[in-house]
Formats: structure tokens, C-alpha cells, sequence
């Protein structure tokens, strides 16, 4: 940003130390994240940077890790990975159902007690996950699903909710009822017209709900933790666990993958996120 | 005037056919809030109310040991009771021997008070030698504890059905023998530092937030479109990455071969066999926990920030203020429900945080949950967990609440 030329010195002096500082909060901000991609691809087994990679030579740098990352022996990775997907995919189909049709109910001018539900419902996200997570492995030993995927799914789909119910209420507000009344009137039962004219139109918001349960169960560990079984370990399990133990390479070969799927997603959501504010007329 | 009434098309006068439109409306919203409603009822909040019920429920021994608490109950806990205590004591422990159950007992005795172990474990060994009458002296000789009173008073300590014992105990107090409510002693009074430690964590955390927050958001702000999307990405990439890959990176980053010890090193504030411990303590718990949650305080800012018109601070300039007081006066107040959003919500998020502490935390860095997941997970003093986390989750809803009355729920915004 260039400054007018009458802007006095002090007022110079003050705008590029703001800028400086600026910059170095970004830079705290981000730089941590990219500390992980060059140690992931270390040669050596250890987590800081070698004479070799500080020269950029060749040979301080290897895929080894990945290698082990994908084909080691003792390595859980692949089941846990799975476990993950297969997660991460029910408790998103779950929340999403549930959270759109709660959101359609709340977002509806004859809805009682509205800021008392939202409340409620939003409530998984606001409760500390060691609270969420005591309660739910109770409920769950309970009834007998502790350590099964049901169970876990099950937890993800509470705590995947709030955030589908958010940016859905989110894109209702603004929404224009009339198009609805225009297809009833036209003779389009209530189903009919939810599928046709109001989910297209509130789509961005619904997906980009998803997006945020599938990451938030993608992502979940502490409610995991007292739900996992040998059998039902996730990634972040599994990253708990070697970083309790030690920092390794391999971990961050995992991390380094997961950047690159959180970075996928902030794009899509970004671009789902403008692409509502099209459809419902918001220029900025 | 005539008071004729308006009809609808099928004879039903208009207000009551609008009153049934309205109703059935009503009904249509709150079936469709009911499914999710009735699944977080069901999986969510009754689990937690059962938790609750759970941290004050102590009705597990007083099933085991019936006798001797309905014959203890009358002991009046001044002098040793009498010899119907010792005979029902006697009839309750060979029957948990019989049945082998007495292990339970043995955990639930020693969190009241430390030595039941051993005591019941020697006492069970020896109860088939018991002889008909005078139990008491037989107790005693078995273990000279039995014949110490501060031992029969923790039995009459156990002894109620419900007990808000673990809530004392989690504020560093507990009944003595009279049942009054006294200190723990000095050595275990740990709790009240705990709790002392994550409010100061989350205070600071979400004052540093702020600080770093404010100018950012104000770029974010202030900037056009196309330069703050970039510079948002700094923002919204580390929100959308896994927390334990960004908790890992300050483990990297923070270790004692780590770069921000080689800079140190570097600029010669210490020296290489003297590197300060950045990790494993508080300063660990601090700097991460802050990166952490900082796009939870940028976020709330930014989209306040954004609705306030720029012409607001050149009308306030050109009225004479300068620059400084223009913000002071003019900007800042408008930005403050941004800056109540953001704080409570990083605060609510800072008080509960598990992950973040347990990893670069250490001991002297933990904070109340690590210790809740603790008695879950390694002392298996569940209810005693489940008093803390209540405790906790109290201190939560409370700010949510003043929360909701500040910015209202509905007006969360993410991303």
C-alpha cells in the first residue's frame, strides 16, 4: 500500500511499523505449518534440520519416510487411515441429514423457543471435548457400543452437528420463502420443492457444513481416545500416541499429508463459501 | 359499526383459520428440529446429566458393607464404637470374602482414606479364624487400625448414599471424622493450583489472542479484496488444519534442538549446553495454545470490523480529533461486540483444552482436563472425574451463557 505524499513522517513511521507487526503475526500464524514439509522429507532420522539439507544437497533429502509411512511393517497407518475414512464419511452423511433438516426447523420464523434450541444444539461445540467425551464413553459402555465404529460414528455425528446447524441457519438467513410459496402454489408437494428449489439454492451452506463435520471427526481425538479399541484406531489416534512416545519422521510424513488435505478443503470451502454469497445476491 | 366477520373461502372465519395455519406452521418447525433434538437428548444430554448423577452417587459401597453402615450410622464418632459395628463389619466382610467382591470396597475405602488396602486385605486373610462374639478385640488384634478412630470415622465417612465429598475434594477441602469441612492437608492440596492455572492460562491466552488479533483484523479489514483473501489464507489454513499436526509443529518447533533454540543459541542469549527448556512447562502451553486459537479471535473481529464504514474515521479527522483519538472515540467502541465475541470464545475453548496441554505441557503445563482424562484413564476414580468435570462444565455454561446474551448463538459465524 503506497501512502500520499502529504502523510507526514511520523504518520510514515507509524504505518510501516503497523505493517512490520502485521507481517510478523502472519508469520506466526503460518510459518509453524511449514516448518513440518521440509523434516518430513529428512534423510535422517532425526527431527531437525542436517548439515546436508541446510546446503539444499540431494542427499540430505529422501522419500524414506513416506516409504514407511505407506509400506512400513509395524506401521497402523493403513487401518487407521481407513478407520478414519470410513468415520469421518458415516458421521458427515450423519450430521449433515440431521443438521440441515434441525436448521430448516430453527431457521423458520414460527419456530418457538428458537435461541433456547440453537443453544442446545450448538451445545456439543462449546462443551470442553474432555466433558463431551467422559459422558459420551459412559453412554456408549452403556449400551454396549464402547470400542465398535457405530459408537464412534455416533459421537462424531454430536459433535459434527453444531457446526452443519451453523452454516446452514447461516445461509437460510436471507433466504427468499417466496420461491418456495411460488412452487407450492404451482402444485410441488413440501419434498418435491425441499429437493428442487431449496436444496439447490442452500447447497453451498450444506456442504460446506459437511466439509466442517467430516474435518471435525477427521480430526477428533480426545472423544477417540476413550471410544478407540485395538481395532477401530484412527490418525489422530495413532498421531497421539508417537507423539507421546517421540517425535518421528514418519509422523511427520502423516502431518505433511494432512496439510495438504486441510489445504484442499480451505479451497473448496472458500470457493463454496463465495459461490453462496452469488446465489443469494451478497456482493461485497 | 358492524361487527360482521371476515370468512374464508370455506365458511371458517378468517382469525381462527389463520390460528390453525399458524399452529400447524409451529408444529412443521419443531418436527423438524425434533429428530436431531431427540438424538443429541438421548446420545448427548442425558449422558452428561447421568455424569453428573454419577459424581455425587455413592451407593456402591453402601450395598456392599449394609450392615455395618446402618449400625455405624448411630455411632455417635466420639469414642471407638461399640461391639454391633465390629459384628456387622465381621458379617459383611465374610460375606465379600464368600463371594470374593471385596476388591472394590478396598478402592473406594483408600481414596477416603490411605492404609484401607492394607488393612482390609490383611483383615479378609484372617476372618475365617474369627471366633463367635467379642469381634472388636478380634479386629484389632488382627490390625491395631480397626481400634483408631480416625479409621472408623472414613467408614462413617462412606457411609451415606449420596455425597458431594469429590466436590470437596476437588476445591482441596474434605470432611474430617465429625464431618466438618476442613483443608486437605498441605502436601495434597493440588487441585486449587490446578484450577487457579488454567483460569490464568485462558486469561492470558485470550488476552495475547486479542493483541495479535486486533492489528490483523484491522488489515483483513481495511485492505482490498484481493490482497486480504491472500492474507486470510494465513489465517483460515491453520483453522482448517488438524490439531494435532499444529501441535506438533510447536513440538518441533519448540525442543530443545529445535530452531527457535538454535536462534537463541545464535544471537548468544544462551549458551548451546545451556539451552532454556521451552517445552514441557507453561511457556510451551502459552505459545501454542495462542497460535493456536488466534483465528477464533481474528474471525469474530474481521467480520465486525468489516460493517464498520471507513468514512466514520475520516468524519472523526476531519473534525478535528487526530488520528488516535479518532480510533479511540470512534473505532474502537464500535469494534468492542467483536471483541467480546472473540475473547469469550477463546476463552470457553482455552479452559476446556486437553490435546494442546498434555502434549507440550508437561507437568508443571497441564491444565484441568489433563487431570480429568487422568482419573478417567489411569486412577480410574471415575466419580471423581465426573465431579471435575462438572465442576468445570459449569464454569463453561456459565460464559456461554453471557455469551449468548452478549452476541446470541445465532450469530456465530465460521469462516
Amino acid at each position: 500500500m503506497s501512502l500520499p505524499n502529504y502523510t507526514s513522517w511520523n504518520y510514515r513511521i507509524w504505518h510501516y511499523t503497523y505493517l512490520t507487526i502485521c507481517g510478523l503475526v502472519f508469520f506466526f500464524l503460518i510459518a509453524p505449518l511449514f516448518i513440518i514439509l521440509p523434516l518430513s522429507f529428512n534423510a535422517e532420522q532425526y527431527i531437525h534440520f542436517s548439515a546436508k539439507m541446510l546446503a539444499l544437497d540431494p542427499e540430505g533429502f529422501s522419500l524414506r519416510w513416506y516409504e514407511d509411512m505407506i509400506y512400513g511393517t509395524k506401521n497402523p497407518w493403513g487401518l487407521a487411515a481407513k478407520n478414519s475414512i470410513i468415520i469421518a464419511f458415516f458421521a458427515t452423511i450423519g450430521s449433515t441429514i440431521l443438521g440441515t433438516v434441525a436448521a430448516l426447523g430453527l431457521s423458520s420464523r414460527h419456530m418457538p423457543y428458537k435461541a433456547a434450541f440453537m443453544a442446545l444444539l450448538i451445545s456439543p461445540m462449546i462443551v470442553p471435548l474432555i466433558i463431551s467425551g467422559t459422558a459420551i464413553f459412559f453412554f456408549m459402555a452403556k449400551v454396549g457400543l464402547a470400542a465398535t465404529h457405530t459408537g464412534i460414528v455416533l459421537a462424531h455425528i454430536i459433535l459434527g452437528t453444531p457446526f452443519v446447524v451453523i452454516t446452514v441457519t447461516a445461509t437460510l438467513t436471507g433466504f427468499d420463502h417466496s420461491v418456495t410459496r411460488a412452487a407450492a402454489s404451482l402444485g410441488s408437494n413440501p419434498v418435491n420443492t425441499f429437493m428442487k428449489i431449496t436444496l439447490p439454492l442452500i447447497l453451498p451452506g450444506v456442504i460446506s457444513g459437511a466439509l466442517f463435520a467430516f474435518v471435525t471427526s477427521f480430526d477428533e481425538v480426545v472423544v477417540v481416545l476413550f471410544l478407540a479399541g485395538l481395532e477401530t484406531t484412527t490418525i489422530p489416534i495413532q498421531m497421539w500416541v508417537g507423539l507421546r512416545e517421540q517425535l518421528s519422521p514418519t509422523i511427520m510424513a502423516v502431518a505433511t499429508c494432512l496439510i495438504i488435505m486441510s489445504t484442499l478443503i480451505l479451497v473448496s470451502a472458500e470457493l463454496l463459501r463465495r459461490r453462496s454469497e452469488r446465489l443469494r445476491g451478497i456482493n461485497r | 359499526m358492524s361487527t360482521e366477520q371476515i370468512l374464508s373461502s370455506d365458511g371458517v372465519p378468517l382469525e381462527i383459520s389463520l390460528k390453525k395455519a399458524e399452529r400447524r406452521n409451529k408444529i412443521k418447525a419443531m418436527l423438524l428440529v425434533a429428530p436431531l433434538f431427540l438424538f443429541l437428548l438421548i446420545t448427548y444430554v442425558f449422558p452428561i446429566g447421568d455424569m453428573l448423577f454419577r459424581s455425587v452417587d455413592d451407593r456402591m459401597i453402601t450395598k456392599m458393607l449394609p450392615n455395618t453402615f446402618t449400625e455405624i450410622e448411630k455411632w455417635d464418632g466420639k469414642d471407638l464404637p461399640d461391639e454391633p459395628v465390629y459384628a456387622a463389619l465381621y458379617k459383611d466382610l465374610s460375606y465379600l470374602k464368600k463371594n470374593k467382591t471385596y476388591g472394590k470396597i478396598i478402592a473406594r475405602l483408600n481414596y477416603e482414606k490411605g492404609g484401607f488396602s492394607s488393612l482390609i486385605k490383611k483383615t479378609v486373610r484372617k476372618i475365617n479364624k474369627f471366633e463367635e462374639g467379642n469381634y472388636k478385640e478380634q479386629f484389632i488384634e488382627v490390625h491395631k487400625r480397626w481400634g483408631q478412630i480416625e479409621y472408623m470415622g472414613a467408614l462413617k465417612n462412606a457411609s451415606p448414599n449420596w455425597s458431594y465429598a469429590k466436590y470437596l475434594k476437588g476445591v482441596d477441602l474434605k470432611f474430617d471424622q465429625e464431618r466438618n469441612i476442613i483443608q486437605q492437608p498441605e502436601d495434597r492440596r493440588i487441585h486449587k493450583i490446578l484450577w487457579l492455572r488454567t483460569l490464568k492460562v485462558a486469561f492470558w491466552v485470550t488476552i495475547f489472542c486479542f493483541i495479535l488479533a486486533y492489528p490483523i483484523s484491522y488489515l483483513l479489514a481495511t485492505l482490498p479484496m484481493k490482497y486480504s483473501n491472500l492474507l486470510m489464507i494465513c489465517v483460515l489454513l491453520p483453522f482448517w488444519t488438524s490439531l494435532l499436526v499444529r501441535t506438533s509443529s510447536w513440538m518441533v518447533l519448540l525442543q530443545q534442538q529445535g530452531p527457535i533454540n538454535d536462534l537463541i543459541v545464535m544471537l548468544g542469549l544462551a549458551a548451546n549446553d545451556a539451552r532454556p527448556e521451552l517445552m514441557y512447562n507453561v511457556i510451551g502451553t502459552f505459545v501454542a495454545m495462542t497460535q493456536i486459537l488466534l483465528p477464533f479471535m481474528v474471525l469474530p473481529l474481521y467480520s465486525v470490523m468489516k460493517t464498520i464504514s471507513p468514512s466514520l474515521m475520516r468524519a472523526g479527522k476531519s473534525l478535528g480529533g487526530t488520528p488516535f483519538v479518532a480510533f479511540r472515540k470512534i473505532y474502537f467502541p464500535l469494534t468492542v461486540p467483536g471483541i467480546g465475541a472473540g475473547s469469550l470464545l477463546v476463552f470457553i475453548l482455552a479452559i476446556g483444552y486437553y490435546i494442546t496441554p498434555a502434549l507440550v505441557g508437561g507437568a508443571s503445563g497441564s491444565l484441568i482436563s489433563n487431570t480429568i482424562a487422568y482419573h478417567m484413564k489411569s486412577s480410574l476414580d471415575w466419580s471423581f472425574a465426573a465431579a471435575l468435570g462438572t465442576m468445570l462444565l459449569v464454569g463453561v455454561l456459565t460464559i456461554f451463557w453471557i455469551y449468548n446474551k452478549l452476541v446470541g448463538v445465532d450469530n456465530i459465524k465460521l469462516g
